[in-house]
């Protein structure tokens, strides 16, 4: 912790960390709890159709806001990219296919348990 | 044959020497090994909330014939839930800012970024817990239904990792103050502010998909 | 272990000198006797031992098959009840696929990896000894059940309702759940640390695409690992709060849906078919170049359909639930997808077949095992696609043709390819060849048996001997291919014995000197273990190596000439590492196996009483706590204290220093 550690620290800083200033950090969580605020209006207005789908938009912009800059992945090497974004996909995929297979195509209409599905 | 001879009395016909106790080979993607580890194991974890976010949209709604109970929907006070998911966003940016502070060598204000992260994450849970006891005295508890099964593993699941969170973010404030990690060991601080904002990122979703979307 | 002798005068000289990361207890220094074994980290040692606690259990999980086998024998059998029946099923399957064929392939990756990519250790040496204990402790915990009130009893995948209390009231069920729940954790933990392994600590010039395919194929299944352990962890948790805090996920009553543990079972059950099958893979991928004298047929393209695989397994999954009421356009889906899996899977075979054609073939043990794995395994897939067609398998569902094919594809794909991979490296790990005479001798028993075992299954499950139930009747019909089922799961046995009896010969005989000590480089192989001496020394490798090729150590040896044959230019036991250096490696430590006992104890505690939780958990806190306060390195034991002489300009930030930067909090 004496000052030629240091220095030579903010030295390397320079080459491998571009993310943003404390401010920009700052701004970036006024945008979330914005988003946020926007969100928690569905609940005291009616928005009707658009309501789910706004919901799901904020949602994955206040992910994607979170991962990109609190988490460094838009400025830090691809392999995290490589590593985080395999297992959300293959969550998502497998996830929404099982969701699917037991919301919607298991026994469907007209199918007694004698039959073949 | 002149080669392997000659390989044995010089250099190893197999090797670099310049590999000792001092000089170390840099890894083949310039990545350090524990940063990738916490990348992987955050892979990981999404396949575990998958799992469980899944089970309990699948599960909210069915009823049977000993179904009993409101069903966890029934209670939420969603004006409750967001302020304390505002709490856990904000708890990020202290997060980032602990982070920024000790890759600038000021420990102090890292130190006291790192305690009001903590601080924020245990109003979270303070919040989570006050939310628990009151579906409970509402009649909801874990056994009562299907539905509050899911809605407490899910939820309680997304609680353990928040606290596991503080432990470790108290026990780096403790570090720090000791002495224990200087400035060179920043990423230290980075990994578990990584590990912390994915909790976050999860509680995102479980506010959406969970609290918000009808 | 060497340099620890010289701690004395080092503690010594450095008595003054305080290090804030210094840990709380003495480390252990023993560098012989048990100790030596039970607090190591070093990852040839936790691979060997990997094999050994994996051995032990094949043999029990073997005992398990021949009480199936007896009973079985005869119609109306009579040598175990019902409800042992049941037990017994369960716990072989759960045995030999957690506790046999996971942890022997998980010795191979722990042993091999480092030495294939020309490594000192794994990344974490401390989280891989970490991994290995709590799979110990794990399977002790799962088999405890046999003695405190029965072993489970709902099979190894434990359809839920049926495992619920109410059809399974009595411990065995909570055993399994909490037991897997341990092992899991110990791959977890295993499968991160050789990603990062892999990713990072290549030797130079070894690109992704210079690995050997074992190491591909072992990173593969650790990507599978990774991402489809948490599926069953929360399955099982959702399967122990059921059963333990009344929870109702699995409660019909309450509107649940039996199928939700299908879906999360199988979703890791399917990639859990990879996890079990792609190490077999790749060692015969390493097998059948080195004794066919020929370059691997289209290594690119065998890597990428083992890719391939790992990322297609994970949408087959329902296959496993045709009858399950899956509905017509799930079963239409996954029939589709199922079928296309077998593609890359028919690639790796005919890639084989090819790299066999026209080669110098020399038949070892190794390379016996290895065609039988290409020939058996090609049988078991073949009647896997049978399966893929959906009306087919509503036919052979839970029926003994079903057994025939999984049996064909792990035990004579997996099984085969992990004894063709011990009798290939049994010389790099030990020092000395396993007799060839007996070796054949085992593996024409084995193969005789196994196909006597598991052929006439196929014929039994045709006509219609349905699975897991405990008896036949004399009126089915079912008695002469039952009886020849039986023998030959005796054969099998007899093959085993032999080779029992070969690895003490040969271990005798070595002791004894009759039996020579194996060179550096006994098959003339062509990756890197075999560039450092057999046994490798503790820190396998004095320099780094260089690598230029894929195959890289076979170019050292034989190069074109003028025109274009290959000459051989140097013998591999010539240009062999040595051996000689004595660098820094990571300290053994208390804190892996101190940490891994509370998980039994916690889990004990969840059936019994929370109490022993509560100890298990403050056994675990104090651990970690000890473990992150304790630096990987011991700085006391080396040459020098470490906390200086760095290059600043050299990796001191970047982190690559596994000795100073401690390790990231996730175990």
């Amino acid at each position: 912790m004496n000052t030629a550690t240091v220095s030579e620290d903010e030295g390397h800083q320079e080459h491998h960390d571009h993310g943003l200033s404390d401010f920009g950090y700052i701004k970036v969580a006024i945008l979330l709890g914005v988003l946020t605020a926007l969100e928690v209006a569905t609940y005291f207005f009616d928005f009707g159709v658009v309501e789910t789908p706004s919901l799901l938009i904020l949602m994955v912009v206040k992910f994607q806001i979170v991962v990109s800059y609190f988490m460094h992945l838009k400025f830090d090497s691809k392999v995290f990219s490589y590593l985080f974004v395999t297992g959300l996909v293959l969550a998502m995929l497998v996830f929404a296919a099982m969701g699917t297979s037991m919301a919607f195509w298991q026994n469907p209409s007209g199918c007694d348990a004698s039959a073949f599905c | 044959m002149a080669d392997a001879a000659e390989a044995q009395t010089s250099e190893p016909a197999y090797g670099r020497t310049d590999w000792d106790d001092h000089h170390h080979l840099p890894t083949n993607t310039g990545l350090t090994n524990e940063k990738v580890t916490m990348w992987a194991f955050l892979g990981s974890d999404c396949l575990l909330f998958g799992a469980l976010i899944s089970t309990y949209l699948l599960s909210r709604n069915r009823v049977g014939p000993a179904t009993r109970g409101p069903t966890a929907a029934d209670l939420f006070d969603i004006p409750f839930t967001s302020v304390s998911s505002f709490v856990l966003l904000m708890s990020s940016m202290t997060m980032v800012l602990a982070v920024t502070s000790i890759q600038r060598a000021e420990m102090e204000r890292c130190k006291m970024w790192l305690l009001t992260t903590a601080a924020l994450g245990s109003i979270f849970i303070a919040g989570q817990v006050y939310e628990f006891t009151g579906f409970y005295r509402e009649g909801l508890g874990f056994t009562t239904n299907l539905s509050s099964s899911a809605f407490f593993t899910l939820t309680g699941f997304h609680g353990v990792h928040v606290s596991l969170g503080i432990v470790m973010l108290v026990t780096m404030w403790a570090l720090v103050t000791r002495g224990n990690i200087g400035p060179e060991r920043a990423e230290t601080i980075e990994i578990i502010g990584l590990y912390w904002h994915f909790v976050d990122i999860v509680w995102i979703v479980i506010f959406a998909v969970v609290y918000l979307i009808p | 272990m060497a340099m620890t002798e010289e701690s004395p005068e080092i503690l010594e000289l450095e008595s003054g000198e305080t290090t804030p990361t210094t840990g709380v207890f003495a480390r252990p220094t023993n560098a012989s006797g048990w100790r030596a074994w039970f607090f190591t980290v070093d990852h040839k040692k936790i691979g060997i031992m990997y094999g050994v606690v994996a051995m032990f259990w094949f043999f029990w999980g073997g005992i398990e098959a021949l009480l199936i086998r007896l009973q079985l024998f005869t119609p109306d059998g009579s040598v175990l009840t019902a409800d042992q029946y049941n037990q017994i099923f369960t716990m072989h399957g759960t045995t030999m696929v957690f506790l046999v064929i996971m942890p022997l392939a998980a010795a191979f990756a722990n042993y091999m990896v480092p030495l294939q990519i020309g490594a000192r250790d794994v990344a974490f040496p401390r989280l891989n000894a970490l991994g290995l204990w709590l799979f110990i402790f794990g399977g002790i915990f799962l088999n405890l059940s046999w003695f405190l009130g029965g072993g489970p009893d709902g099979g190894w995948f434990a359809y839920a309702p049926n495992t619920g209390v109410t059809y399974s009231p009595g411990n065995g069920m909570d055993f399994y759940a909490l037991g897997l729940q341990i092992v899991g954790i110990a791959s977890l933990v295993g499968s991160m640390n050789l990603i990062v392994t892999i990713v990072n600590m290549r030797a130079p010039g070894m690109t992704m695409l210079r690995m050997p395919v074992f190491t591909w194929m072992i990173l593969v299944v650790q990507f599978l690992l990774l991402f489809a352990l948490p599926v069953i962890t929360v399955a099982l948790v959702l399967l122990s709060f059921d059963r333990t805090f009344d929870a109702n996920f699995f409660n019909v009553a309450m509107g649940a849906d039996p199928l939700l543990w299908q879906h999360l079972f199988w979703i890791f059950g399917h990639p859990e078919v990879y996890i079990l099958i792609l190490p077999s893979f790749g060692i015969v991928s390493e097998t059948l170049p080195v004794f066919s004298r020929k370059p691997l047929f289209g290594y690119a393209v065998i890597v990428i359909s083992g890719a391939a695989i790992g990322f297609m397994g994970w949408g087959v999954w329902a296959h496993h639930m045709f009858v399950s009421g899956l509905g017509p356009v799930g079963v239409a889906a996954f029939s589709a997808t199922t079928m296309f899996i077998a593609v890359p899977t028919g690639v790796k075979i005919l890639n084989w077949i090819a790299t066999m054609w026209g080669g110098n073939i020399r038949f070892t043990v190794p390379m016996m095992f290895s065609v039988s794995l290409v020939s058996m395994f090609t049988i078991g897939g073949l009647s896997g696609v049978m399966h893929a067609v959906a009306p087919a398998d509503t036919q052979q569902t839970d029926t003994y043709f079903i057994v025939a094919h999984f049996h064909y594809v792990l035990f004579g794909g997996a099984l085969m390819g992990l004894f063709a991979g011990m009798y290939y490296w049994w010389p790099k790990a030990f020092g000395y060849k396993l007799k060839e005479s007996l070796g054949k001798w085992h593996f024409w028993l084995v193969l005789v048996g196994f196909n006597m075992t598991f052929g006439p299954m196929h014929i039994l499950g045709l006509q219609g001997m349905a699975r897991r139930h405990s008896r036949y009747g004399p009126e089915d019909g079912f008695d002469f291919w039952n009886a020849v089922v039986t023998i030959g799961a005796f054969v099998i046995l007899v093959g085993m014995i032999v080779f029992a009896v070969n690895i003490v010969r040969t271990w005798l005989g070595y002791k004894a000197g009759t039996i020579p000590q194996a060179p550096a480089d006994p098959w003339d192989g062509r990756t890197l273990e075999w560039a450092i001496p057999s046994p490798p020394p503790e820190h396998n490798f004095d320099y780094v190596p260089v690598v230029t090729d894929l195959d890289d150590f076979w170019y050292k040896k034989y190069q074109p000439d003028e025109t274009g044959k290959l000459r051989k230019i140097a013998d591999g036991n010539d240009i062999a590492q040595k051996g000689d250096q004595h660098p820094h490696l990571p300290s053994a430590s208390y804190w892996p196996i101190v940490l891994a006992a509370g998980f039994p104890l916690i889990a004990l505690g969840l059936i019994y009483n929370l109490w022993l939780s509560g100890i298990g958990l403050l056994l675990m806190l104090g651990s970690i706590f000890g473990w992150s306060l304790e630096p990987a390195t011991d700085p006391d034991a080396g040459h020098d204290g470490h906390r200086d002489g760095h290059d600043p300009d050299l990796n001191d930030t970047d982190g690559s220093d596994a000795e100073i930067v401690e390790e990231a909090p996730v175990g």
